[in-house]
């Protein structure tokens, strides 16, 4: 590769870069700022890649022009086009791109190493190039074929049951191992197994191909609600795998940029877990969600269900002082939000103090909740996390829970037995009164009963949320 | 660069990354995770001098798979993170 600029443009390039995306996320801190964050971020991709092109004397610019402009195509049209229910799986697929697009750089650079010594042979490859392409190799793998797999559960394609199979663990440790093994022989480079030392590195494709089954097989036995862990871990994933593959180019911009990633993506996977007490462990492999019997849901159900209709919630919202929503997946399913927001826009009106209650892992990715009421327009000043509203509760008349059902599950604090045990939950009990919102008396994702729906303060008003919504609106405007 | 040199950069914005990002209230964690996912695109920098300089064809052609990939991620990344944070934008002034 032969350089047209002076030697230190090209890190000062990525300094720069590096510092944008610093100060982009720094504004993701605030509402008022993220949008200018996200453009500082962008600004700082678009040094570190435009730097890049001109750095390097472009052999072949057809291939080079003719990919971003496809990317950029492709990328454009995606985000454009996509509907507002469809972004968790979408930000998924853009992910799993990114992940693989790092296992496939790493890849394509040993085989330039590798070309220039005429094959894989012992030294051929340096150990620290190796031992990183085989880290970006696996993890970008896993990251692509995961994060498909996601966004096929999250679009419906694929089940959103947990898969779960005898012998499924030993499946993932064969496949990591077999993996493992492949990453061994690269960073080794024995003089065994020659056909393994062709000058495009057999042995770091084939790594490629098992981690890719690997993905697969992690992602499709974890079940439908647990996809906010998930996404989260993958976004850490893609971005440790750009760190990899940064320590295979050599390049700053790369380590620092994909780290800082790696930890944005970590961090929500803690919080994820920490909001259902399950480790991380539990998540990615743990059996949850087995179903219960139905004797159980009769003992707790049976002559204790108290029905109510739209009538009757808007006299009670008409009496009340103060009114707390608490959302939950079945409202991004209903896609209820916008009735929802119109129903609270229009208790504001009357002088009623309006909260939403949102809990961390409602919905399908991190924030999910509030990214829907935002597009509906609801101020981000009346969502409230979880332990900032349940000391609330006791002074709150009415709480509408529509779409939500593990969340507000007083079994978690009741039951030590139960699967959510210990898992922190909004307290709605405390309120005056509990209207559910819900299609059925049906178990949510931790298959266990609801005994809140049980409770004597508690009405249920079914029906599908976007309708119930809807109704509701329409009374109170009478 | 020496190996030293980029496991000290490594280190460093892991700590970086830890201090900013645990300032970011739960409100912005989809545009969190949906922004920083765009950030991943970096990768593009290792696919441009690739496909632009590979000196092999299969490096040249994957380097092309790479391009295409990683700017899909980086263009439609931002973008949709853009989308949703004007809607943070408008709830707020409301």
């Amino acid at each position: 590769m032969v350089e047209l600029l002076p030697d230190s443009v090209l890190p000062l390039a990525y300094t720069v870069a590096a510092i944008l995306f610093i100060q982009g996320l720094r504004d993701m801190t605030h509402p008022r700022t993220a949008a200018r964050g996200n453009l500082i971020s962008a600004g700082g991709m678009l040094v570190a890649v435009g730097v890049t092109v001109v750095w390097f004397e472009v052999l072949t610019p057809l291939v080079l022009f003719g990919g971003l402009i496809v990317g950029a195509g492709i990328g454009t049209v995606l985000a454009l086009t996509v509907e507002r229910t469809e972004m968790p799986q979408l930000v998924g697929v853009f992910n799993g791109l990114g992940g693989g697009a790092s296992a496939v750089i790493a890849g394509a650079e040993l085989i330039e190493i590798s070309t220039e010594s005429g094959g894989v042979a012992v030294g051929s490859i340096p150990t620290e190039v190796a031992v990183a392409a085989v880290f970006s190799g696996i993890v970008g793998s896993v990251t692509f074929t995961g994060s498909m797999a996601a966004a096929g559960k999250l679009h419906g394609v694929l089940t959103t049951d947990a898969v779960r199979y005898t012998g499924e663990q030993v499946m993932k440790i064969v496949f990591l191992v077999v993996a493992l093994g492949f990453g061994a022989y690269l960073i080794v480079q024995p003089d065994v197994l020659g056909f393994l030392q062709a000058v495009w590195v057999p042995s770091y494709w084939l790594l490629v191909a098992t981690a890719c089954v690997l993905g697969v097989l992690l992602v499709i036995s974890i079940g439908g609600a647990d996809m906010p862990v998930v996404i989260a871990l993958l976004n850490a994933y893609s971005g440790l795998a750009a760190s990899g593959t940064g320590f295979v180019l050599d390049n700053t911009a790369l380590i620092i940029a994909g780290t800082l990633v790696g930890a944005a993506g970590m961090i929500l996977t803690v919080i994820m877990c920490e909001s259902m007490n399950r480790s991380l462990t539990n998540v990615l492999f743990g059996g949850f969600g087995e179903t219960t019997e139905q004797e159980e849901l009769d003992d707790i159900y049976e002559g204790n269900i108290t029905e109510t209709s739209p009538e009757q919630v808007v006299m009670l919202l008409e009496a009340a002082q103060r009114v707390v929503i608490v959302p939950g997946y079945g409202m991004a399913v209903a896609q209820a939000q916008h009735a929802v927001s119109e129903l609270a826009e229009l208790l504001e009106q009357n002088g009623i103090d309006v909260e939403f209650g949102i809990h961390p892992v409602a919905g399908r990715m991190p924030g999910h909740m509030n990214a829907l009421l935002a597009e509906a327009d609801v101020p981000y000043e009346r969502m409230r996390e979880m332990e900032e509203v349940n000391p609330t509760f006791s002074q709150t008349d009415v709480v509408i829970v529509t779409g939500a059902n593990d969340v507000v599950n007083p079994k978690a604090n009741t039951d030590t037995s139960s699967p959510i045990a210990g898992m922190p939950v909004l307290e709605v009990s405390d309120a005056g009164t509990v209207i559910v919102n819900k299609r059925s008396l049906s178990t949510g994702f931790s298959g266990i009963p609801n005994p809140l729906f049980a409770e004597g303060n508690t009405n249920m008003l079914f029906g599908d949320a976007k309708d119930t919504m809807q109704e509701l609106v329409n009374l109170y405007k009478e | 660069m020496s190996l030293i040199t980029n496991l000290t950069f490594f280190v460093l914005a892991a700590f970086l990354g830890y201090e900013v990002i645990t300032k970011i209230p739960t409100n912005l964690h989809t545009p969190l995770m949906s922004g920083a996912n765009a950030i991943t695109g970096i990768t593009l920098v290792g696919a441009v001098a690739i496909a632009g300089s590979g000196s092999t064809t299969l490096a040249t052609v994957l380097g092309f798979v790479a391009v295409v990939m990683a700017t899909v991620n980086v263009v439609g990344g931002y973008l949709i993170t853009h989308i949703m944070l004007e809607d943070f934008r408008q709830g707020g002034s409301n």
